[in-house]
């Protein structure tokens, strides 16, 4: 059995912490090589092939792979499969994108955001937004999934695994990439942060939201938010924790402003600590946190800020 | 330009979920059933590529059980002009695989010739993710998934994608498979008049047999349960006790 992680890769860089977290979920399922695609992802490549528990790393450095571009990234995958009885992916934007394409193109299901891996064919994910946990058995020739990474641990470094340089075939005219968007941060990185700090509506402008933005960067945190003050144009797109946004498991989250609608506990209920800054004293968020202050966040917020 | 919306009948977002005490699956049986939210935004813009004079016709297609009618005309209520129902199951308990539904769906491509699909990016039941990127894998076409914008020109679409790390813009040729994101727009009410005039609109029945697509599953649900519960922790009076909370006792600051 061999296992074929398909690696993130933003810019030339890895996502390190995504690909070291799906490597612990699918240790046990055998020889893990992992795909790095994408011109001038040769640093990206040495880098895997530094993450323990890699035996090999397969490299195709083609322009077509680049921006993560789902027609030419699937083939490719695709062309490689024959070798493996596994292929995965961390659960994030980019190998949803692809990894369902490579299914259907080898006739087999795919499993998204798998919270386990209980057997070499039996799989745990989460449905219904969270509220409930399937126990899955597949009886496809090759199983293709992601993993959801927060309920992992990154597998460490030292490790010291082969490169090979690997074509495949691409999809010519499909889809062109025109220009990616991303913002630079300082912050730690959403899904990987120690501490979340989130806003939701009821911060209530994007200029109040620096409230949030200076409790986070006090105390070393990244920043999320609800869907509505995503919608409300309050915080960017790729802040939103929920169902259907990141999905973060840090040691401690706070809530802030926000109801808790089970679309956003989806995101954030597995925090080993959970803050709630609300004054609504009824809100269904105190139902879930730890440690609930019912307060105007106005005032909590920036004390908050000031004494820690 | 036809465009081809697929929509899935699912629990209601507002519905507390219960797990069924044997494991056998969520319980479906008289709870309140609607629209998937994803789907009524995809509805949504392909009444809006109409307006625009983009697209001619819009066919929805729901697969599933008998009831899934009610979800079809809800998206002619809306504004769709035909409505095709894929009879695939009895029980509102069994849920057909996104693979299969794939395949049902690239059968109905076959027969429409739709110069787009609009598809909701995930269903809120099972939370896949995985039905349009299929879709395009079986007919050979090109996606953009996670769409908060789109505008389509001559035979391309520029489509602005919601990815991990903010936005990312890719042209694909048409034909092509689009899923929607929640910013993508707002959907509109049905109002009164046109929920009377849906009643006449042309809803045709077929069963998954008649295309020929075998919809087994590939996956068994050994069982469902119930997630890990948390419980309503103490509430603090100040930030003072909060700030001590968390250093002395949760060890987090
Ligand atoms: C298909 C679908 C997918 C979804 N996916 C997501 C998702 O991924 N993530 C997500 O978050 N949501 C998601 N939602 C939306 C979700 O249902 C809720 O609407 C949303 O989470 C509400 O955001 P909120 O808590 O910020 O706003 P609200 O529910 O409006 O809550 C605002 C809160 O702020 C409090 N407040 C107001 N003023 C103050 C103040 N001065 N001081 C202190 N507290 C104050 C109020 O008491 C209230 O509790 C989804 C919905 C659907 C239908």
């Amino acid at each position: 059995m061999a296992v074929l992680l398909l690696a993130d890769v933003n810019g030339g860089q890895l996502a390190t912490d995504s690909v070291a977290k799906t490597l612990t979920a699918v240790a046990g399922l055998g020889e893990i090589h992992v795909l790095v695609a994408g011109q001038g992802g040769d640093a990206a490549a040495a880098e895997a092939a530094g993450l323990a528990g890699v035996s090999k790393v397969l490299f195709a450095d083609g322009h077509d792979y680049c921006h993560g571009m789902a027609e030419a990234t699937a083939a490719l995958v695709v062309g490689l499969a024959s070798s493996y009885t596994h292929i995965c992916a961390p659960a994030t934007a980019a190998a949803k994108n692809v990894l369902p394409r490579v299914a259907a193109l080898l006739d087999v299901m795919v499993l998204s955001d798998v919270t386990a891996v209980i057997d070499s064919e039996t799989f745990e994910r989460p449905i219904y937004a969270g509220n409930a946990i399937q126990t899955v058995k597949s009886g496809d020739k090759v199983k293709v999934f992601t993993v959801r990474t927060a309920a992992f641990a990154a597998a460490g470094t030292g490790g010291a695994a082969a490169l090979e340089k690997v074509t495949g075939a691409t999809a010519e005219g499909l889809s062109s990439w025109v220009e990616d968007k991303v913002a630079a941060s300082d912050r730690p990185e959403l899904t990987s942060a120690k501490i979340v700090v989130s806003g939701g509506r009821g911060v209530g402008s994007e200029a109040d939201f620096a409230l949030i933005e200076a409790l986070a960067d006090k105390l070393g945190a990244a920043v999320g938010a609800s869907r509505a003050a995503v919608d409300s144009g309050f915080a960017p797109n790729d802040w939103q924790v929920g169902q259907t946004g990141k999905v973060v498991a840090p040691a401690l989250y706070v809530a802030i402003g926000i109801s808790g609608a089970i679309q956003h506990l989806a995101g954030m209920k597995d925090s080993k600590v959970i803050v709630a800054i609300n004054k609504d004293e009824e809100a269904p968020i105190f139902q879930i946190a730890d440690y609930g202050l019912v307060a105007d966040l106005f005032q909590a917020v920036p004390e908050m800020t000031q004494k820690v | 330009m036809k465009v081809l919306v697929p929509v899935k009948r699912v629990i209601d977002y507002n519905v507390k979920v219960r797990v069924k005490a044997d494991g056998s699956g969520v319980d479906l049986a008289n709870v309140k059933m609607s629209m998937n939210p994803f789907d009524e935004i995809a509805v949504e813009e392909a009444i809006r590529l109409k307006e625009k004079g983009v697209a001619s016709e819009i066919v929805v297609v729901s697969i599933g059980v008998k009831q899934a009618q009610e979800t079809l005309r809800t998206a002619l209520a809306m504004g769709a002009d035909r409505a095709i129902l894929i009879e695939a199951a009895s029980d509102v308990h069994t849920d057909i695989e996104p693979l299969a539904v794939a395949k049902l769906l690239a059968a109905v491509v076959g027969a429409e010739a739709p110069g787009l699909v609009l598809a909701g990016k995930q269903a809120i039941d099972n939370d896949m993710n995985a039905t349009g990127q299929m879709l395009s894998a079986l007919l050979g076409w090109s996606q953009a998934t996670f769409a908060s914008e789109l505008s389509v020109a001559g035979d391309s679409a520029t489509v602005t994608r919601e990815v991990d790390g903010g936005l990312q813009t890719i042209t694909v040729k048409l034909p092509a498979v689009v899923t929607v994101d929640l910013r993508l727009n707002e959907p509109r009410y049905a109002s009164l008049p046109n929920i009377m005039k849906a009643k006449k609109k042309p809803l045709e029945e077929k069963t998954a047999a008649d295309y020929g697509v075998d919809v087994t599953p590939r996956l068994t649900v050994v069982k469902t349960s119930e997630p890990a519960g948390r419980k309503a922790g103490v509430k603090v009076a100040s930030v003072d006790e909060l700030i001590a909370k968390l250093k002395d006792e949760a060890g987090v600051l």
